[in-house]
């Protein structure tokens, strides 16, 4: 199994530590994971990415031109990705970012409104776990006790009082999601 | 998944973690993208209060390389890493120490040129490091990690290879190396040498150690007999063909006696050139890869005996071809040699280096791919 993921968004939507934390989980599944950025000054205000591979075989190239899934929370990011969707892949996109949905009908497209949800539970920084929850759901590359034993590995120990929060919003984000 | 060595690291920051515990006297650094989380991670590790390992940002890249060479000249172990233009800067200081023969570490994480060029990632210092920008007859042994893991092997091989051979070592990475994240095994804890340690390691070294036993040491690379500068090349020279003939280190990949077509690949380049080479294989092409892991000096013997095999070799790197014309000369005129690759930042991704694959694959032998093979 080789799932190659892009994630792409605004910076400041979590877009990168969502991808560091499905790597995290990745590893725990003891898995050979690759996480690439887009380094560049676009994290600062534009648009972020990160392409994460999770794999049984190790990971040739961490650069790939086609995604099984896409994980696209803004318009830009979905007019850049959508063709490089593989067929018989999947987009999941945030119903309140994307104005104009995916048009291809040879993909699964799945929606889910983390950002409304995050906006009403008064915290908006759980945007990404609600994400990751919904992905894990329709793709299952990693458990949710994975996930949670892996953010336990990548936060310091300080901010370990914040991961039943997330867990939760995971958990949330799994019943969000909805096919289109 | 237990083990407490093995972590999720960017490879900058593999470089740090891993020069702490392969017990580095010292890093002087100045900032540079991409490669800036070498300092940004030894300054949140603070080795200082464990290993005593010196960290030192220093104001400019000229400084870094002269500290390194003072550093060098007191048999100490230490290293200092930065990117394109500001490797561009440290030439002269490589020159000298080179001339000197002293140990140090330079980590070179590659962006795209020349001039500033762009923070994006590039394999254009092939030549810089390789051949190199100071003056006189010298090499420096020249690293190619192609993964993280690897970053953080290198560091252990360099501090080997830099004492053994006394003449400082490049690892040459780039970008994408340097700031991907890749599951890694940490080494253990080396504890730093001692005075003594390095008094007997290095009795060359300028440190004032066992003087009342021993003459004074001199570092000058200043001659004015030139038959004594000859003399002095002349040693050195022998010193490179040895290494040369030692020290080679490269990998192959799906190579075997009926491979038909060869790509020669380092760093990022064979990892894009490995996802290509296994679609390829699924198509049934007999391809294989070469991928140095030293440079310099490079495997030119191996390179050779695969030319009397393969109809043709393709030369990837990023950059508008640097590498490609080594690989040339180490065919011996045997075979045609491609170059693939982009530059200024930008990477070839499996699907570009198929593409160029298949150009040169046509050449040799008009044979052509389904269409939308690539979206399979």
């Amino acid at each position: 199994m080789t799932e190659e993921i892009i994630i792409s968004g605004f910076g400041g939507q979590g877009v990168l530590s969502m991808g560091k934390i499905l790597a995290y989980a990745g590893i725990m599944e003891d898995k050979q994971v690759s996480w690439m950025p887009a380094y560049g000054p676009e994290q600062r205000g534009g648009t972020a990415n990160v392409t994460v591979i999770v794999s049984d075989e190790p990971v040739s190239s961490p650069i790939v031109s086609n995604y099984d899934t896409a994980i696209l929370l803004n318009q830009p990011s979905l007019e850049k990705f959508e063709w490089q969707v593989k067929p018989g892949g999947t987009i999941i996109y945030d119903g309140h970012s994307i104005i104009q949905p995916p048009k291809r009908d040879d993909i699964s497209v799945y929606r889910i409104n983390a950002m409304e949800e995050a906006a009403r539970s008064g915290n908006s920084k759980v945007f990404n776990m609600l994400v990751l929850g919904g992905l894990l759901k329709v793709r299952p590359i990693a458990t949710v006790d994975d996930v949670v034993k892996g953010l336990h590995k990548a936060l310091p120990e300080r901010h370990h009082k914040l991961i039943p929060m997330n867990e939760a919003a995971i958990r949330r984000g799994m019943e969000l999601i909805e096919k289109i | 998944m237990d083990n407490k060595n093995i972590v999720l690291l960017k490879g900058n920051e593999a470089i740090a973690k891993a020069a702490v515990r392969y017990g580095y006297d010292g890093f002087f650094g100045y900032p540079i993208t991409p490669q800036s989380e070498v300092l940004e991670t030894l300054a949140v590790d603070k080795p200082w209060e464990t290993t005593g390992m010196v960290v030192l940002q220093a104001e400019s890249e000229l400084a870094s390389i002269n500290m390194l060479y003072g550093a060098g000249c007191t048999g100490k172990l230490a290293f200092t890493s930065s990117s394109s233009p500001g490797i561009a800067l440290m030439q002269e200081g490589l020159s000298y120490m080179a001339g000197n023969e002293l140990p140090g570490v330079i980590v070179s994480v590659g962006r795209g040129g020349p001039g500033l060029g762009t923070i994006q990632p590039g394999q254009a210092d092939y030549n810089q490091a390789v051949y190199g920008g100071g003056n006189g007859d010298y090499n420096l042994i020249v690293l190619a990690p192609n993964s993280v893991q690897e970053m953080c092997d290198c560091m252990g091989k360099a501090k080997e290879l830099t004492f053994k051979w006394r003449t400082p070592v490049i690892i040459l990475s780039d970008g994408v190396i340097g700031q991907m994240m890749e599951k890694v095994e940490l080494p253990p804890f080396t504890p730093r040498r001692t005075d003594e340690e390095i008094a007997a390691q290095c009795p060359w070294a300028t440190n004032g150690i066992g003087l009342k036993k021993r003459k004074y040491n001199i570092m000058s690379t200043l001659e004015f007999d030139p038959i004594v500068m000859e003399e002095r090349n002349r040693a050195m020279s022998e010193k490179y063909r040895k290494i040369e003939a030692e020290e080679v280190d490269y990998e192959l990949y799906n190579v075997d006696d009926t491979t038909e077509y060869l790509i020669v690949a380092y760093g990022i380049s064979s990892r894009v050139s490995m996802k290509t080479i296994n679609l390829l294989r699924e198509g049934g092409v007999k391809v294989g890869m070469l991928r140095p892991k030293t440079l310099w000096p490079f495997p030119n013997k191996i390179i050779s005996k695969l030319s009397e095999q393969v109809k043709a070799i393709l030369c990837v790197e990023q950059s508008e071809g640097q590498m490609v014309k080594d690989v040339r000369l180490a065919t011996e005129g045997q075979v045609p040699v491609y170059h693939s690759g982009r530059s200024g930042g930008m990477i070839s991704s499996p699907k570009d280096v198929f593409e160029d694959f298949q150009k040169m694959a046509r050449e040799c032998l008009s044979k052509n791919w389904p269409k939308g093979y690539w979206m399979k």
